[in-house]
């Protein structure tokens, strides 16, 4: 592997300060099972890496029934899935959580990482979305927020500016007769990347039989995980119906602008994505009719 | 080159210290500075599983683990598992089972094993096969992989 030098920061400014001074030639060490690969294959020219995990505001992982979830940007996704109020609130966290790579992977990696790693396939992003997450960022001019659907900007490319990095997301209490959903389309069981992933949240009326409010978030069909602003849109006021689902997922389609590759072709991405939006909806429609 | 660091960690209960640059995986500190060849360079990029060690509890891929990051923690191999007169019930249950042919994916799957039982010591057939997706075997096909480590819940 590449020679570079190993710094354990114990702040954030002391990482922010690192940051700012070597620029490009640094980069942020969380659960590494990224940022390793790359180096050891010669795909990232890294010459400082700068380890976070030593920061507690890195490590947060706070629940709080009133104001929501901090989730550190070097949580990983073990200790994610091992909370049962986090499974309770955020079950569509959940299922990306436990599908990110394998029990080895998930004992380091994190939700943060992924962001930060920018793959249009993050199985954690289309979750983050429907949550309607925000990233806290912090920088040599203090601190910032941005939802998280405009965090990628390109494949393996974010907002972050030299000397910025991702330090926790914000997500909010989700609201009374909520829930939320992610799924993916492997080839096989596990152990994969997605061809196409589909997250879903959906707010349903007291009776459970009208939609409020709904998010639909995709992965894997464009250079960046993708909020399915109009489809989300056209589900707020509907009655659920097949007909409504249905409506909302030709609407996921009609943004997906995926490439054909290894894992599968453009023409079967644009079909995934109809079938998996469909099922998203509905898996989280139906947590929220079966939650007491 | 980077400076060398000088790393004290627990290794297999015993403090250990070691030299190593930060471009040095746990895996190769393990290998080539500690000796322990147990681990096995499989993928090398976190899909085999066959360098899986136990770090501060977790199930790691130590490729995936830089040396340094072993600073102050503690990390279990496949040669810490055996007392010196017998064998870990886990080995006895690959054995048993005849779960392993070549033999280089062991090591991973029973450091793998472990990490599950010490969970999860009843675990279903369901949860056996997807706590060890992330570890490959070409010889066997996982049957008895999977019967061994049922074996070897029951045993414990």
């Amino acid at each position: 592997m590449r020679d570079f030098s190993y710094i354990a920061a114990t702040t954030i400014p002391e990482a922010v300060a690192l940051l700012d001074e070597k620029g490009e030639s640094a980069r942020i060490l969380a659960g590494g099972t990224d940022l390793i690969v790359q180096v050891r294959e010669a795909r990232r020219d890294v010459d400082w890496m700068i380890d976070i995990k030593s920061i507690p505001e890195v490590n947060a992982l706070d629940y709080n029934a009133t104001t929501g979830l901090v989730l550190g940007a070097a949580v990983e996704c073990y200790k994610i899935y091992a909370d049962d109020a986090i499974c309770d609130a955020y079950p569509g966290l959940i299922d990306a959580t436990k599908i990110i790579g394998g029990t080895a992977i998930q004992g380091r990696a994190g939700v943060g990482g992924n962001l930060c790693n920018a793959s249009p396939a993050a199985d954690g992003i289309p979750p983050l979305i429907v949550l309607n997450a925000s990233c806290v960022i912090a920088g040599p001019n203090g601190e910032r927020e941005v939802p998280v659907e405009d965090f990628c900007t390109a494949p393996g490319q974010t907002v972050l500016e030299k000397g910025e990095m991702l330090v926790s997301m914000k997500i909010p209490v989700p609201a009374s007769n909520s829930s939320s959903y992610y799924l993916r389309f492997i080839p096989r069981n596990e152990m994969d990347i997605a061809v196409v992933g589909a997250g879903a949240s959906v707010t349903l009326d007291a009776a459970k039989e009208t939609i409020v409010s709904a998010r639909i978030a995709l992965a894997a069909v464009a250079p960046t995980p993708l909020f399915a602003e109009e489809a989300s849109a056209l589900l707020a006021g509907q009655e659920v119906s097949d007909e409504a689902i249905d409506a909302a997922a030709e609407a996921a389609q009609a943004i997906a602008r995926p490439i054909s590759d290894m894992r599968g072709t453009a023409e079967q991405r644009t079909h995934l994505v109809g079938v998996l939006t469909r099922r998203a909806l509905n898996g989280a429609i139906q947590r929220v009719r079966e939650a007491a | 080159m980077a400076r060398r660091s000088h790393v004290q960690t627990t290794l297999n209960g015993e403090t250990v210290e070691f030299l190593c640059e930060p471009r040095q995986s746990l895996l190769e500190v393990l290998r080539d500075e500690l000796h322990l060849t147990g681990a096995k360079e499989g993928c090398n990029n976190g899909n085999c599983g066959a360098c899986s060690v136990i770090l501060d509890g977790r199930l790691v891929n130590s490729c995936l683990v830089l040396g340094v990051e072993a600073e102050g923690k503690s990390v279990e191999t496949i040669e810490g598992l055996a007392d010196p007169d017998k064998l870990h019930p886990i080995q006895d249950a690959f054995l048993e089972n005849a779960a392993l042919q070549c033999g280089i994916c062991t090591p991973g799957f029973i450091m793998s094993a472990k990490a599950l039982l010490d969970q999860n010591p009843n675990p279903t057939e369901h949860e056996v096969r997807y706590w060890l997706a992330g570890n490959l075997c070409r010889c066997t096909g996982y049957d008895k992989i999977v019967r061994a480590v049922l074996d070897a819940a029951a045993a414990e």
